[in-house]
């Protein structure tokens, strides 16, 4: 059941619509069916399998708006889905924002946001994955906890003003922790893709137990600015706060014209068209990208397109909702699923080598904003940090805690790797001087 | 689909979020169907109003799924039938921003069978519906079992027949009209705006669990609960500057029904002269928080930066709650003990070896307990949801760990015969384990109030409100920022601090941990959204403490320049 075809979905969406007496009337389908198992201690702990479909109608009477939802299609459930809609539209206020819902739209083709490989996923399948991660630490005799999830869906739109919508999708996503016995060495690796042809539990595991076994009693260093080399997994996260995550989250128009962002200009304003950054730093979206294929239109059923968000340094577009586009006279952007980080070709191991002196940081946790003005963020390194010396890791040092701002790590940067998708979106490893540590802690 | 698991990460995270990404409900709903705290479907508000299934009727579809359990091979078995309420505002300066209104229903069923455990659930509540979950979870536990390395032992659970609960409410917030809720928070708005902050955002959010549980113990347990959750957050800018500086409610959210919103004198508590700062118990005035809020963040405007160093720091209850939840709280959960939350929250410093070892966690006057009874906390249930009866039990004795916080089927990795009765799940459609109890530090004997606790203190920071948090995966290294901040000289309240936050390790904060006002000061902190397990659940939980001193502790100044 839960993953209807376009004319499957769009033939309930029109029956919704014949049902509607409201002055406008928005109607979406929103279906996943996948599966997930957990491990911990290199033995199943978790396992679990979800499938739904439901559907919400939003009606509107004037500037009322409300919202219904239901999971049964048959023809009496979606009179009375729509009645509901109805009835809470005439009883909602008006809203001082209110806008039109969008007619007929244009969305990009030849998105690649499912793959069968995905969809074929079976109980089976799930167990052999995680069953090649255990197996892999049993051996090693280190201790691995992983969470292994997929799933497939689709998302189809239809209003009363003639806007038609319909995209499927596709994830998996997994992740390891790796711990020596001896509780002093810990490694993580994760990832995730549109098609889980691509995906191999056995080889992120291995890259975790070797973090794990390679950070075993780690030593203390002084806190204090360090030369560091930040992968991936430290400037994004599927599962916290993150970096770089923060800063794509904080491109809002409205905060920043209100003066309540790292964005807002003295005097009133926003910064847009301002160079912030690096000049090598170049961030944009596009849901096309053969490696990070996502949604073509957002929630609200505008396109979501190519767009520049940073380039060369220079913040060149921000995002904003249809009402504060038309009230300050700005492109009409919604705010991204996946983006790119623009990098180089040089790996990790190809910035190690690079460096003289300083720390690699696998992976940054419990990152938590600590002043909005300046964006500024704390948290820990966490399973693997390790100091560099004369382009070599010489050995682990134990975690710090930092408070950096992305602001302020975007001017200090010394190279930009190559881009790997993580999340959703692609990111490279990067080596940023005057990384701010400012105290150890005892965690492994 | 992407981006669901960070929403719920652990705690708090979702709380400041909430309040900016829901603001666009109708369109925001559609790709968030299941929110953690509007689960379920959205309906009209007098949906919200209607009784759920009668209890005979729960107990004849629990026994379809008992049996179905038992006959396709289960040990044990336990059916939830679960109808999740929830409603919430929304409001900006003069605006309605959103109304939801949701209501999910369905059953899950957890079995042990060959000794594994299998869980499945469904919206289908039917005998029919329930049987076929039934059969569906032990087939799941005995396709796990082939792998599994243990066999589940559960601590033994005698039944209690047909039993209920309710939580003590004096009103339920569903029967208050929406106008007056809107009223309420519009009204709070316009005193924000008159008293000249910027901008402010408010939401009121209430949650009822009606809950029926049944096991093959022998108990038919039905429960019914409430929550409530008033909170704003006002901006004040300077647009020459361009310095903003927010600060958010007081409140808590509470175990309580609409009642919570009626000021009454006794539940105020005040802070140290000189800080204007007002503590709250069991009812909220949040007129009153909301005026002080306006006047305190124009205040931080102009605020003093703090120079780093040493300071002794007295502690709000409202900022406290959340240090002893993520100093004490989490690293007392015995599955994190043990490694089974390793890839996702961490594990603990505090080991069954760290233990052994009788290492001081707090110095002599830190008593710490666990509790799923305190009324108005949202941690108070009668039973918990395996059929346990709850009870408070002591984890911190005179700064000595004496106990961890476990459920049934971990009782015995720690050779004890019972659970604590604090396993919990978010829905009927996720399955329950371990989640923390209510954590509270007991307030001092002697007495002791907060001016005469200020009066002791030579250079130090008194904290109110809790703000910026962040602690490592294994507990000892955190950072906390605040709401405001006070300066204190020579035992006065001398003005208002910015940029502060601590860093301390939990063995070294609670070691030097000097004085605790006594009962009279003492007040509950909770949140809703503590996020654990993959995939991650929320669980509500309470921290009752009594205003307390730590001596000595690192304070660095968080003010940076950027280009």
């Amino acid at each position: 059941m839960a993953i209807l075809s376009k004319d499957e979905a769009q033939t309930i969406l029109r029956k919704v619509l014949s049902f509607s007496t409201a002055d406008e009337c928005d109607a979406t389908l929103n279906g996943s069916t996948g599966g997930n198992v957990r491990s911990a201690r290199n033995s199943i702990s978790t396992a679990g399998a979800s499938d739904n479909v439901s559907l919400a109608v939003e009606s509107r009477f004037g500037k009322r708006a409300g919202t219904a939802t239901c999971n049964e299609f048959d023809e009496a459930t979606l009179r009375r889905c729509v009645q509901r809609a109805e009835e809470i539209a005439r009883l909602a206020p008006e809203s001082p924002e209110y806008m039109p819902l969008l007619g007929p739209q244009a969305y990009l083709d030849g998105n690649r946001s499912f793959a069968a490989a995905t969809a074929a996923i079976d109980p089976d399948y799930r167990a052999r994955q995680i069953g090649a991660s255990m197996a892999l630490c049993d051996q090693k005799k280190l201790s691995s906890a992983a969470f292994l999830n997929d799933s497939v869906g689709f998302v189809a739109k239809r209003n009363s003003k003639g806007l038609e919508a319909y995209q499927q999708l596709s994830n998996i996503t997994f992740s390891v922790t790796v711990r020596t016995p001896d509780g002093t060495g810990s490694g993580y690796a994760s990832g995730d893709y549109v098609d889980a042809a691509k995906f191999d539990a056995a080889r992120f595991t291995k890259i975790a137990a070797d973090k794990a076994a390679s950070s075993m009693k780690a030593r203390a260093i002084e806190p204090g600015k360090y030369t560091v080399i930040l992968e991936p997994n430290a400037l994004l996260s599927n599962v916290d706060t993150s970096l770089i995550g923060a800063l794509m989250q904080s491109l809002d128009a409205r905060n920043a014209d209100e003066g309540r962002s790292f964005l807002s200009k003295k005097g009133g304003g926003n910064r847009k068209g301002e160079k912030m950054f690096d000049e090598r730093v170049t961030i944009y979206s596009d849901p096309l990208n053969p490696d990070i294929s996502d949604l073509t239109f957002s929630g609200d059923g505008r396109p979501l397109q190519r767009t520049t968000w940073i380039d060369k340094g220079v913040v060149k577009n921000l995002y904003a909702s249809r009402y504060w586009a038309q009230k300050a006279g700005i492109p009409d952007l919604p705010r991204p699923n996946g983006w790119i980080m623009e990098g180089g070709t040089q790996s990790t191991a190809d910035l190690i080598k690079g460096t003289a002196k300083g720390i690699l940081v696998t992976r940054l946790w419990y990152i938590r904003p600590v002043d909005p003005q300046t964006l500024l963020f704390t948290g820990l390194t966490r399973d693997g940090t390790f100091y560099i010396e004369n382009g070599q890791i010489k050995f682990p040092v134990k975690n710090f805690r930092f408070n950096e701002s992305p602001v302020i790590m975007l001017n200090n940067i010394e190279a930009i790797g190559k881009p790997v998708r993580l999340n959703g979106n692609l990111v490279p490893p990067l080596k940023i001087r005057d990384f701010t540590f400012t105290s150890l802690s005892d965690a492994v | 689909m992407r981006g669901l698991a960070e929403s719920t990460l652990h705690f708090n995270h979702m709380k400041r979020r909430d309040f900016v990404g829901l603001t666009g409900l109708a369109a925001g709903a559609l790709f968030l169907p299941s929110f953690p705290s509007l689960g379920g479907i959205s309906v009209d508000p007098a949906r919200l109003l209607e009784p759920g299934a009668d209890v005979i009727v729960k107990k004849r579809l629990a026994d379809a799924g008992l049996n179905a359990a038992k006959a396709a091979g289960a040990s044990y078995a336990d059916v939830r039938i679960g109808r999740y309420l929830n409603q919430s505002v929304f409001t900006r300066e003069k605006q309605v921003q959103g109304i939801a209104s949701t209501e999910s229903y369905g059953v899950g069923v957890r079995v042990i069978a060959n000794g594994t455990w299998g869980f499945a659930s469904t919206n289908i509540v039917t005998e029919a519906g329930i049987a076929k979950v039934a059969q569906l979870a032990v087939q799941i536990a005995k396709a796990n079992s082939k792998v599994q390395k243990e066999k589940v032992q559960l601590a033994p659970q005698k039944g209690f027949g047909e039993v209920s609960w309710k939580a003590p409410i004096q009103q339920n917030a569903f029967e208050v009209p929406i106008k007056d809720k809107v009223d309420l928070l519009l009204s709070v708005n316009a005193k924000a705006l008159d008293l000249g902050v910027s901008f402010i955002n408010s939401i009121l959010s209430q949650v009822n669990e009606q809950k029926y549980f049944a096991s093959t113990d022998g108990s038919y347990i039905d429960q019914d609960i409430h929550r409530i959750y008033p909170s704003f957050g006002v901006t004040a800018i300077d647009r020459t500057s361009g310095k903003f500086r927010s600060r958010q409610a007081l409140s808590s959210p509470m175990g309580l029904g609409y009642e919570y919103l009626t000021p009454k004198a006794a539940d105020k508590v005040a802070g140290p002269s000189g800080s204007n700062i007002v503590g709250y118990k069991n009812s909220y005035d949040m007129l009153e928080d909301v005026a002080a809020a306006a006047k305190q963040v124009k205040e931080k405007l102009t605020a003093k930066s703090v120079t780093p160093g040493k300071y002794d720091l007295v502690l709000d209850p409202h900022h406290l709650g959340l240090t002893i939840h993520e100093s004490v709280g989490h690293p007392l959960e015995l599955d994190r003990v043990l490694g089974y939350e390793a890839n996702f929250a961490g594990t603990s410093f505090a080991t069954l070896e760290w233990k052994a070892k009788n290492i001081p966690y707090g110095s002599k006057i830190v008593n710490i307990v666990a509790d799923k009874l305190q009324p108005g906390s949202l941690g108070a249930v009668g039973y918990d949801d395996e059929g346990v009866k709850t009870k408070q039990w002591n984890l911190i004795q005179e700064g000595r760990l004496v106990d961890y916080e476990k459920i049934r089927d971990q009782a015995h990795m720690v050779g004890q015969k019972e659970s604590d009765g604090c396993c919990y799940s978010q829905s009927w459609q996720d399955v329950q384990f371990q989640r923390m109890p209510n954590v509270s530090l007991q307030p001092g004997k002697a007495k002791l109030s907060v001016d005469e606790l200020v009066k002791n203190v030579d250079k130090g920071i008194y904290i109110a409100g809790n703000g910026s948090f962040s602690i490592d995966q294994q507990r000892y290294n955190f950072q906390f920022g605040g709401q405001v901040f006070y300066a204190i000289e020579k035992g006065q309240i001398t003005g208002m601090l910015e940029d502060v936050a601590y860093q301390a390790n939990t063995q070294e904060f609670w070691n030097s941990c000097n004085a605790i006002c006594d009962e009279s000061d003492y007040r509950l902190f909770g949140a809703f959204n503590d996020g654990k397990g993959q995939p991650s659940q929320s669980s509500a939980v309470s921290h009752g403490s009594s205003t307390t001193r730590f001596n000595g502790v690192n304070v660095i100044n968080t003010a940076r320049k950027i280009g």
